[in-house]
Parts: C-alpha cells; structure tokens; sequence
C-alpha cells in the first residue's frame, strides 16, 4: 500500500463573526490514515472539513496537505473531494456522468470517460447501472454511486461529512464496512466527520473527539474509549457511570477516590492527567456498564464492592441493561452479556457491584457531554 | 342522496357558466371569422367563408404589426430573460441583510403601471440621446429598441419571480460539489446550475414573449414607426373593424390550442415511456391505434383537430360562397327596398296630414326626413348608433340611411360607410 498525503492543522482557529467555531486545533493526519473527527452537532467538525476542501478561509493557521500550505488555493484546485452530507448528487445526470464528472471538466472524451465510469461502477457493485437517474437508486447505491464520483476525480484526501447519517441502521453498518474495505484498497487519506461513535470507532485508525469548537483528545478507537482524556470524551464516546468527588489517594498509576455517595473507589488515572492530580482535587471517576458485575457471595478482597438495588431491567438482545440505585440514590447502570439465562438481577433485588480497578478511570472534573 | 344530486347539478352548473364566461367570447369571436356579414357577428348567419383570412393576409398593417412583435417579442425575452435569471441570482447572493430590500426595488415594476413605464422610457432616452448627442438618436429613438427596453422593464421581474421559484429549490451544494470535483466557476454554472434552470428559463421565455406580444400601455409611447400588432388592432378599431382580426384571433386561439395540446401529448408519452422503463416492460401498442396514442387523449386530440384544420384549408381552396352571398345581397336589397317604399308612404301620409292641419313653417320641421325616419327604423337609435343592424351591413343600402344616426355613442365609427372608406386603401 502506498504511502498517501497526510493533512496538518496547525493552530487552525475559524471565526464567523464574534462565533469561534474552531478553536486552535493542531492534528496531524498520516497519509493513508482512516481519520475521524467525533463530536455532537456544532462542535465545529464540519467546519474544519470545509476549511480542509477549501469552502472556507481559516481566521488563524493553516492547513497543510502533502506538507503544502493551501491557503489561497480554490476548492477546485485542492487535491481533496468532498462526499457531501446529503451527497448532492447532480439529479439530471445519468449515474455514469455523474461519476465522471471530474473527467468532463477537464475536457475528457465520452469514451474514455465511460470506460473509466465502468471500471468504477464495478468497483462499487453498480454493474449496468450507469444508464439509471440518481434518483432511481436506492440509499446505498447513491451512496456508493458518491464515493466513486469522488474517488474518480483521484483525490489524494478524501473528505467524508456524515455520508452515512441518512441511512437506515442495516445499511448504515453494511457500508461502513464497505468503506473501510474501499479506503483500504485505494489506499488514499479519509478523513471522515461524524456524530456516530460507532461508525468513529469500527472505521478509524485514529479519532479526533471535539466538542464547542476544542479537540478535546486525539487517539486510537482504544485510546479513546479506554483512555479518555477528559471527562467529556469519557461521557460523549459510549456510555458510562461518572462517580463525582475529591482524590483522597494517589499510588502510582492508580488513585482513591473520595466519592460524594458511594464511599471509595479505586481507578486508574487516566494518561492525559497523570501528574495533574493531587490529593484533595475534584475529580471524576468513570466505569462502564459492561465492567460492573454482580459478586457473588464471596467478595475478592482486592476489588471494591458497590451496594446497589435493582430498579429496572431492559433486555437489548446481545445483553440487558441493567439500572441501579446505588447510596444516596446515585444512579448506577450494568449491562450484563445474555448467555441464554435470566440475569440473577430480578427487580428489587439488592446486589453488590463490583470492577477491576484497571478498567475504570479517574481525571480532572470537568463537563461532561450533555445527554 | 337528493342533495348530493343537486349538488352535482349545481356543480355542472357552474362549471358550464364558468367555463362560458371564460371560453365563451373566444368562441364567438372565432365563429364571426367564418360568417360573410361585414361587421363580426354571428346572428344573423349569412354566408359560410373563408374571404376574411384572405382580407388578413393581404392587410399590410396587420402583417406589420405581426412582424414587429414577433422581433420585439424576441428582444424582450433575450433580453429580460437575461436580466431576470441575473437578478435571480444577485437574490441568492447578496448580503442576507439587504436581501427584502433589494427583492421590493427588483419587484416595483411589475406594481408601476405601463403607462408610467412607457412615459418614462421615453423621456430617459430622449435625454440620454440628448446627452450623447445627434448621432446615437437613429438608435436610441427606434420604436424597436425604446419598446424592447421599455418592455423588459417590468417583464424582467416577472421572469425573476418565476427563476426565484426554481433557484429555492436548487441546492448549493451541487455547485459547491462541482468546485469541489474540480470545476471552474462557469463550468459549475455551465454544467448544473444552468441545465437545473432550464425548465425555468423555457417559461420565463414563454411568458415574456406572450407579455410582450399583448403590451398594449408601455408601448404606446415608445413604438416609434414600428407599431406592434396590438397598436394596430386598437387604431384599426378606431376606423371600424372587420371580422378579418377574428380570423387572426382564430388563427392565435388554434396556435395555441395545438400548442397546449403537442405539449401535454409530449409529456403523457414521455412520462408513460419513463413508468415502462421503470417497470423494465416494452411498451405495447393497442389493437387499432399506435403506441404513441394509446392512453393519450392529447395525442389523439391533437391529430383529430389536424385532421379537421387541414379539412379546412383543402375545402377553402375550392370552396365559393359567392351564390350565397348574391342571394343574401338580393335579400337585404329587397328588405331595404321595402323599407323605402314604407319610409315614402309614410312621408306621403305625413305630407297630406301637415297639408290638412294647416301649419306651415313650423310643420316643415317635423316633416324633415332625420325627425321622422327615427321611429320607423328603431335600430338606427340603439347605443351603438345602429351598427349591429343587420340592414346596415348591406354596404349597397341607400345613402340616405347612414344620415339617419350621426349621434350614436361611438360617433358612427363602426358605420359600414366609413369601413368602406378604409378598405378601399
């Protein structure tokens, strides 16, 4: 595989009036990278995309791509292709000139740009369907029919802002996969806006999670969800239980954490903070649901034990979610595997919690994603 | 059920009153096209014809004015087509803030009236051409250019309203994609935007030039020496008109009938080749008609009205009413010859009555032939000063009757007399 053309933010700030949409973001993206920005809507994500294309200036900064500054240079003379939200598709062409659009306007012959429509039509599995409207297409063949018309203009970065948000679940998935397996065979830089962490998670080598214009943490899928950076990243990718309170412990890797309702519990700090807690600090304390379990009638002695009753059980197929009411009403959701059997968490019933201690982590309080 | 039934009734009812007060005087006017009476109507019916499209085609004026407004016609929507479709796009374009503002001034016109339009068209030129001096007046003061640009001053708007219609529903986002995709500016324009305001610009330019054909107030004041058709029909009126301008109106409903007609048949095909496709089955040809027809009333309209105009144009070349018309000529002749005779008995009797009665200078008055003739020819006193007669019609009745109503509302300009004075130019 080829080495493609990595994409530099450097001290990238975008303003729309007295509105900061971006606030100095600094991302190195490798070429060949599969690259996601994470964020809820208006956090500025599909702002650096356009500033990537081209479509906006920078207020501050620039963008680099192929160690390149682009500033001055139009979003037809940038080596990158946009796959739009809504695809924007050209409605009165057939499939075949859309996607060969970028050859017509450098003056390609009809030959030639129907072979090279072929070829790509095969790629997508749109055999024989060059002839056919947009508009007699499915989602997904529309979908794919965008990619190819962007992966035929030979673009050494591919910009994709939210192209999967319009389609339905089954598909959503099946096309993740596709583009994964289309990146990996073209070999060509992705850099991909989403508000899907799923889609973020299964696609990408590496995430940017932003939120309010700020990237708040730049990782792997693992990184990211394991490791958060803040206490935004850690409520916003996945779901998590956040415990609230003051450091009371620090050894090494790990801290003791003084909780307002639960008692203490132990967690490991997460890299970003290491060094930026001390003793007496607010901080936050996440653990997911799937590293809770119940204990049985022994309590390991090493693990902390989390007192909690059962309120209410929902059964998710995979798995059933679980919610709690911990001390003091804190609430407290487990997610257990369904292995075939009910769940010994019948409601009302009074279970003791437990977690490694290692797949919990504690940072700097902070905010957290609005639900 | 009962009031549903009258409902029904009321419904027919009022579409048949509706679709008369619509229809119905095009109608009409079609009809007095074909009827030989010298003025347009079609009671009494005289004679079948076809002499009045022979009397438009020889009408140099009227043929003219067609001329004239067909190239004014074509200015206009050149140019307000252009200027409507620009001013479209500023409407997308400019600063949001401004966007109502600029919209009221682009729209004024079409609230202006025409008169205003043309007056000031005029007196702008005028001036300009005063400014630039004698040498650009053969061309700021030629009727085509003044009447073009007057024109376009109010239809450019109405052609922006129908482009800012369609450019609502475009999506910037497919320029932006064809930027991206590596299109220059024009070629984005080129390549999507304009294709996308296609069907807008096609009635855009239906609708200027069908505006500009009609205009009658703005270019009264600008036409110059290039009168359009519709400054001749109203000067025509002034000195009395024929049925050969209900031939033409014939001609322009017939126009656009077919037109209406090709147009729907055009789009049920297309649009019953498009449902085939989709359904990937051929399309099927009935067992007497092609495919082109089956399931299309237009098409079938439309060739049955071809075969009934093309009827008419064969018959029209061996067709002579002129037997007809002799005896409809006896017949007037003879009912006018009845009429004197019934005018001279009466004047006989009133001759012997003022005799007997004995009154002498003041008799003579009531005697006199404009006083006594009104109430035995009650038609010569109708608001139209008699010119729906049918007796006035015979262009050979006695001299002596178009005296009679010098006082009719319209000055006796539809008086066949003064008809006869023009169509003898």
């Amino acid at each position: 595989m080829s080495v493609g053309v990595g994409v530099n933010l450097e001290n990238l700030w975008i303003r729309f009036g007295d509105f900061v949409a971006v606030r100095n973001a600094n991302v190195n993206i490798n070429g060949g990278d599969f690259f996601s920005f994470l964020g809820p809507s208006g956090c500025g994500k599909t702002t650096i995309l356009r500033a990537v294309s081209g479509f906006l200036d920078p207020s501050e900064g620039r963008v680099l791509i192929g160690g390149n500054d682009m500033a001055g240079i139009g979003p037809n003379k940038r080596p990158t292709a946009l796959i739009f939200q809504n695809l924007a598709l050209f409605p009165l062409m057939k499939v075949w000139e859309n996607i060969t659009f970028s050859m017509e306007v450098k003056g390609a012959s009809t030959a030639e740009r129907r072979k090279r429509a072929d070829e790509l039509l095969d790629m997508i599995a749109l055999e024989g369907q060059g002839d056919k409207l947009p508009s007699e297409l499915s989602g997904g063949q529309k979908q794919r029919v965008a990619i190819a018309r962007a992966l035929c203009a030979e673009p050494d970065v591919l910009l994709l802002d939210e192209p999967l948000s319009a389609l339905d679940l089954k598909l959503r998935q099946h096309m993740r996969t596709e583009l994964r397996e289309i990146q990996q065979r073209v070999g060509i830089t992705f850099i991909y806006i989403t508000h899907d962490q799923g889609e973020a998670l299964t696609m990408s080598d590496n995430v940017a999670v932003m939120r309010a214009g700020v990237i708040d943490q730049i990782g792997t899928g693992h990184e990211v969800y394991d490791r958060p950076a803040t206490p935004f990243v850690a409520s916003f990718v996945g779901e998590n239980n956040v415990f609230r309170g003051k450091v009371h412990e620090i050894s090494g890797t790990q801290a003791l954490l003084e909780t307002n309702r639960t008692g203490l519990l132990r967690a490991e700090i997460t890299p970003a903070a290491i060094g930026k807690l001390n003793v007496g600090d607010d901080a936050m304390m996440f653990v997911r649901p799937e590293a809770l379990a119940p204990v049985g009638a022994t309590v390991p002695e090493d693990k902390t034990v989390i007192p909690a009753t059962v309120l209410n059980e929902e059964f998710e197929g995979n798995s059933y979610s679980v919610f709690l009411e911990g001390a003091g009403g804190k609430e407290i959701k487990m997610s257990l595997p369904n292995l075939g059997q009910d769940p010994e968490a019948s409601k009302g019933s009074e279970l003791s919690l437990t977690y490694d201690a290692r797949n919990a982590v504690v940072m700097p309080a902070g905010e957290l994603a609005s639900e | 059920m009962k009031s549903s039934f009258i409902g029904r009734v009321a419904l027919v009812a009022y579409l048949v009153i509706f679709f008369g007060y619509l229809l119905g005087p095009l109608f009409v006017m079609s009809m007095t096209a074909f009827n030989s009476s010298a003025f347009p109507s079609i009671s009494p019916w005289a004679c079948y014809t076809y002499e009045w499209f022979d009397v438009l085609f020889k009408d140099e004026r009227i043929l003219n004015g067609i001329r004239n407004s067909v190239i004014i016609g074509i200015g206009t929507v050149i140019l307000s087509v252009s200027m409507g479709l620009a001013a479209a796009l500023v409407l997308t374009q400019v600063w949001p803030k401004f966007r109502s503002t600029y919209y009221t001034i682009i729209i004024a016109p079409i609230l202006i009236p025409g008169v205003v339009l043309g007056i000031s068209t005029l007196v702008f030129w005028d001036r300009v051409s005063n400014f630039l001096g004698p040498s650009t007046e053969a061309f700021l003061h030629n009727g085509i250019f003044l009447t073009v640009l007057g024109q376009s001053t109010f239809i450019a708007s109405y052609a922006m309203l129908v482009f800012v219609a369609r450019l609502q529903r475009f999506d910037p986002g497919l320029t932006e994609a064809a930027l991206d995709l590596g299109a220059t500016h024009t070629q984005a324009f080129r390549k999507i935007l304009l294709p996308f305001m296609r069907p807008a610009i096609a009635s855009a330019a239906v609708l200027a030039f069908l505006a500009s054909f009609e205009n009658y107030n703005t270019t009264t004041f600008t036409f110059g020496n290039y009168p359009t058709l519709t400054i001749e029909l109203a000067q025509k009126v002034r000195y009395g008109i024929n049925p050969s301008i209900s031939a033409l109106a014939f001609i322009i409903v017939m126009l656009t009938i077919f037109a209406a007609l090709a147009n729907e048949a055009y789009r049920r095909n297309k649009q019953r080749n498009e449902d085939a496709r989709l359904k990937g089955v051929p399309r099927k040809a009935g067992r007497v008609l092609p495919s082109f027809l089956t399931g299309n009333p237009a098409a079938i309209i439309f060739v049955l009205l071809s075969f009934v105009v093309i009827t008419m144009f064969w018959t029209a070349q061996s067709y002579d009413p002129g037997e007809c018309k002799a005896r409809v000529l006896a017949e007037k002749q003879a009912l006018a010859a009845e009429r004197i005779e019934a005018l001279r008995q009466q004047r006989f009797q009133q001759r012997l009555e003022a005799a007997h009665s004995g009154v002498d200078i003041f008799g003579r008055s009531t005697v006199d032939p404009t006083v006594t003739e009104a109430p035995a020819a009650p038609e010569s006193n109708g608001a139209f000063g008699g010119v729906f007669a049918p007796t006035n019609l015979n262009s050979t009745a006695p001299a002596a009757e178009p005296e009679s109503n010098p006082g009719g509302a319209f000055g006796g300009v539809f008086a066949p007399t003064n008809l006869q004075g023009t169509d003898g130019n």
